[in-house]
């Protein structure tokens, strides 16, 4: 069979964009370095364009590279998510003075890319764990890129400590899995699984194990303590990619890997497990959410929590499970996107990250207020933004599987979220500070990309046709 | 009517639906300091969905088809979601009740000064939301415009409520309303697929004979998840307090409309869609009810904030349509229907009126108001119809619906009910007695001398504008008892001719 190079499209211009930008930076004096951001969303969009022209997978899933990689809608779809959310992540990072002018940030948010796009295809064990590696190493070193700053040094060396730990922990249960099937290949590992003649208890300590490394990149209970301090010490810019592209990421390798290799009908124990790490997400990530002064660390549980939502969609095992995690995906990712990008125009201008220090922000500047109004709602689940739509999805999918008490530990979450999403929109529509008369500008390529965010936030809450479309092309490449 | 014939080429419910909202987010575009552009702006849209809703409301056949003003889009057919939207006989009044609400609660909102455009776009926001589910036949549209109606609610108490208690009242408020509606939708999608229909459309859910066992299963979730809206016993706590906090026009738009919304919205996919469930709890539901008519009444009398009587008198007549419903007769929907309108229009004229003497006198301490009449004779007057409606009285719109309601819980298997209800009428006789008594008779104040004084020409044609509506309906019920009755036959069809 001849090597399909149009398959791996993406990943090869991606190698050539991390190329491109590492000769740019030697080449630019100092201080014009501040293009670098430009180029790179540039250059991301290039490749969302040259993978949507030429790198289409065909109507059935096809295993390329000698079985190392899937060529399937859902690696298409969620190549296009990352690569959105890091074009976003690297237009947010102008202005971010430790940031903009080192071309190797950029660089490692390239390679990341490629790592999570990898991810997104994997079809073998070492071909996953190399790309989890890929997408992971480079962004310990971008949490902790603020060499001056403590708070991102620790959460730098934080996320490092528990991605090792908890990597080993998966490569071990990788281990377990290749020496009960005989083989590294996703989707012969199934067909072994399926034949329902492997021991299940041993399979049952395989999935525990390898749901440690998921766990972490998805940060879901109980793998999440890293969570709050690295969003909280990272540069915003990061923490954003962190929370929304990392995590799709892992979502990708968790709805492809645990419906192939641990089908329903053999392991029902292991939906159980599913359902379970759910509902302790979304009701830890939202309980400890309330309390928050700081906002990246509020988003750090709400983004646990939101894990825990996409979770009911897995633990559905359907297609229209998969599907929901999907189209949850693409808005969480969008919504984050854009109260992340809020965040980092505000600590631009105020240089603070408190809840409190919002206060009277709608005064100062309504449209950044109204911004993140929207997100936030969206995040609430609150219509006609995405988020309604996405959560309808997940609680239909447990609905359908019969997990209705699922769907009702879901929906009850549902009301803590908006709970702290409304006081923190209390603040900034209530609250008054002295500071009322400054206002907070936005610079133009931030007001892009908020701009592009929340349009996609109100589209995906309004015409759900196109998405939910490829939400489903993507979840039935999965089965 | 048939002059309106060409009504029926109009996508004229999806006009009044999408009207506000995109009416709301052009009055953002207007620069915020030129707040009489605003008001007028704001009016302007306000008389033009109030023309549209009467236009529904007239151009409405009785003796038509079940359904009228049909429009019908697919949203997502692969879910089975449509955009499916038609007015019949009990949701075709309430669009008008919307329609009157909000025009009256913008003409007297002048005096807002904090950020008017905000307000009057979030407002119209809300009015998006109450007319779309007045109108959705989708129950997933339903659901959508639902929310949307919960959440502008929020800012609006926040913002511009009353600064006491705003922010707690405005939260409870909320959540409240937000995890009655959670709890109904989890009920809706296990309705979605235990149908095997794949659609959202109520008119084909209507068929779909689901099991006795699953409607009693999921009737309580439904029901009472839409219910909290309509302040049901033991979950309508929310309300007075949302009530009091609230600025005048949203105090008058949330007891006189979105109270409706709930109450509307467990009748067409609680009753009408599980009517065995609905059969199975009703007859225990109506006891709930039957502490809100009383206790909610007994409550308002006790009360010493002029507001707060008329927060906890919302939750008693709204009982009573609940009451109606749980009677299973076609009595007592009828007078349900009539009772949503007719408590609509008499709460929005008290929630006026309350807030034209507080935002004069400063206070709404009883034992502080006195001798209203002296300087507003026509709010005395307009009060005071109001207070007649709410006690009942013959002639006028309060007579008409009240006794159905009783007339069907007497006919159902439990008149002892009608007995003890009938009770809130004697407890609502007495606070509304003294309500007239002690604020607008008496002696006037001698600190509020030179400082109250009579209100604006425009506030006096609101005033007008809510007592007409509830002379008329007393006078002429013929205007709008058919057309409930016309709405009433085919939910009785639903539920089995009983």
């Amino acid at each position: 069979m001849a090597p399909n190079y149009l398959a791996i499209l993406p990943e090869i211009s991606l190698a050539v964009l991390a190329f491109i930008l590492l000769v740019i930076d030697l080449r630019l004096p100092q201080g014009r370095k501040t293009v670098l951001a430009g180029i790179t969303a540039a250059g991301l969009a290039a490749v969302m364009v040259l993978t949507v022209l030429f790198a289409r997978p065909g109507a059935a899933p096809e295993s390329v590279w000698g079985g190392m990689l899937r060529h399937d809608t859902a690696a298409f779809v969620f190549r296009l998510i990352f690569l959105f959310g890091a074009a976003v992540t690297a237009l947010f990072t102008i202005g971010w003075k430790q940031i903009e002018k080192r071309g190797e940030f950029y660089v490692l948010m390239v390679l990341s890319t490629l790592g999570m796009t990898l991810m997104g295809a994997a079809g073998d064990l070492i071909m996953l764990f190399l790309a989890i590696e890929t997408a992971s190493i480079p962004l310990y070193v971008m949490a902790g890129f603020m060499t001056g700053d403590d708070k991102s040094t620790e959460s730098g060396f934080k996320y490092l400590l528990f991605g090792a730990l908890t990597s080993s922990v998966m490569v071990y249960g990788f281990s377990l899995l290749y020496g009960f099937g005989g083989t590294t290949d996703i989707y012969k590992l199934a067909a072994a699984v399926g034949s329902g003649e492997l021991p299940v208890l041993g399979l049952l300590g395989a999935l525990v194990l390898t749901l440690a490394g998921f766990g972490f990149k998805i940060a879901a209970v109980p793998f999440h303590f890293w969570a709050p301090d690295v969003y909280e010490g990272a540069p915003t810019p990061v923490t954003a990619f962190l929370s929304t592209a990392s995590k799709a990421a892992g979502f990708a390798v968790v709805a492809r890997f645990m419906l192939a290799t641990f089908p329903a009908e053999v392991l029902p124990q292991g939906l159980s497990v599913i359902a379970l790490i759910s509902v302790l997400s979304m009701t830890l990530g939202n309980a400890a959410a309330l309390s928050q002064k700081n906002i990246k660390r509020m988003l750090a549980y709400s983004s646990i929590a939101h894990a825990g939502y996409v979770l009911m969609g897995v633990a559905a095992a359907s297609l229209l499970g998969v599907t929901s995690v999907v189209y949850y995906l693409a808005v969480y990712l969008v919504t984050n996107l854009a109260a992340f990008g809020v965040v980092i125009i505000f600590f631009n201008t105020a240089g603070s990250d408190e809840i409190k220090d919002y206060a009277g922000l709608s005064r100062r500047s309504p449209a950044l207020a109204l911004a993140l109004m929207l997100a936030f709602l969206s995040l609430a689940g609150v219509p006609p933004l995405g988020g309604f739509f996405a959560k309808i999805l997940v609680f239909a999918a447990a609905v359908e599987a019969g997990l209705i008490w699922l769907a009702i530990a879901g929906v009850l979450n549902a009301i803590l979220g908006l709970y702290y999403y409304l006081m923190v929109l209390k603040v900034i529509y209530l609250d008054r500070s002295e500071k009322d008369d400054q206002p907070v500008p936005v610079a133009r390529p931030h007001a892009i990309a908020l701009v592009v965010c929340l349009l996609l936030v109100v589209f995906l809450g309004t015409i759900f046709g196109p998405m939910y479309d490829w939400s489903v092309l993507a979840a039935s490449g999965l089965f | 009517m048939a002059f309106l014939q060409f009504l029926n080429d109009w996508p004229v419910l999806s006009l009044i639906t999408f009207l506000p909202a995109v009416g709301g987010m052009a009055l953002l575009l207007i620069p915020g300091d030129r707040k009489d552009t605003i008001y007028k702006v704001a009016l302007g849209l306000g008389a033009a969905v109030f023309l549209l809703s009467l236009l529904v409301y007239l151009g409405f056949e009785v003796e038509g088809a079940r359904y009228q003003f049909i429009e019908k889009y697919n949203w997502l057919p692969q879910l089975g979601i449509s955009y499916h939207v038609a007015v019949d006989g009990i949701s075709a009044p309430l669009v008008l009740l919307t329609g009157i609400v909000m025009f009256t609660g913008v003409i007297i909102s002048q005096r807002i000064d904090e950020r008017p455009r905000e307000f009057f776009a979030f407002l119209f926001l809300l009015a998006t939301g109450v007319f779309g589910v007045f109108v959705a036949l989708d129950m997933f549209a339903l659901f959508f415009f639902y929310e949307i109606a919960v959440f502008p609610m929020y800012l609006l108490i926040a913002i511009w409520g009353w600064k006491q208690t705003r922010e707690y009242a405005a939260m409870k408020l909320t959540m409240y309303l937000f995890i009655g509606s959670v709890v109904s939708l989890v009920g809706a999608l296990a309705m979605y697929f235990s149908s095997g229909l794949k659609t959202f459309d109520m008119l084909a859910l209507e068929g779909a004979n689901f099991p006795p066992e699953f409607q009693i299963l999921w009737f309580p979730f439904i029901f009472i998840g839409f219910a909290v809206l309509g302040g049901i016993f033991p979950f309508h706590n929310w309300s007075p307090d949302g009530h009091v906090a609230a600025p005048t026009a949203v105090s008058m738009f949330h007891a006189g409309v979105l109270m409706k919304l709930g109450a509307f919205a467990a009748l067409r996919v609680g009753i009408m869609l599980l009517p065995e469930g609905a059969k199975f709890h009703l007859p225990w539901i109506i006891l709930l009810t039957l502490v809100n008519v009383v206790y909610g009444a007994y409550i308002a009398m006790v009360q010493t904030d002029f507001k707060y009587v008329i927060g906890f008198s919302s939750v008693s007549h709204m009982g009573l349509v609940v009451m109606g419903f749980a009677s299973l007769t076609p009595e007592g929907y009828i007078g349900a229907g009539v009772q949503m309108v007719s408590h609509g229009i008499m709460t929005a004229l008290f929630f006026a009126v309350v807030g034209m003497i507080y935002d004069q006198t400063h206070t709404r301490e009883l034992s502080k108001l006195g001798g209203m009449v002296q300087k507003m004779p026509f709010v005395t007057f307009a009060f005071i119809i109001g207070g007649l409606v709410s006690m009942g009285m013959p002639g006028l719109s309060g007579f008409v619906a009240e006794f159905p309601i009783f007339m069907g819980v007497w006919l159902s298997d439990k008149p002892w009910i009608a007995i003890v209800g009938a009770i809130s009428i004697v407890i609502t006789a007495a606070y509304i007695i003294r309500l007239i008594r002690r604020v607008f008779f008496g002696e006037f104040p001698a600190e509020f001398e030179g400082h109250v004084h009579d209100v604006k020409p425009s506030e006096k044609f609101a005033l007008g504008l809510l007592t007409l509506v509830l002379i008329l309906i007393g006078v002429l019920p013929g205007v709008i008892v058919p057309m409930v009755e016309a709405g009433v036959d085919h939910v009785f069809a639903l539920l089995g001719g009983m």
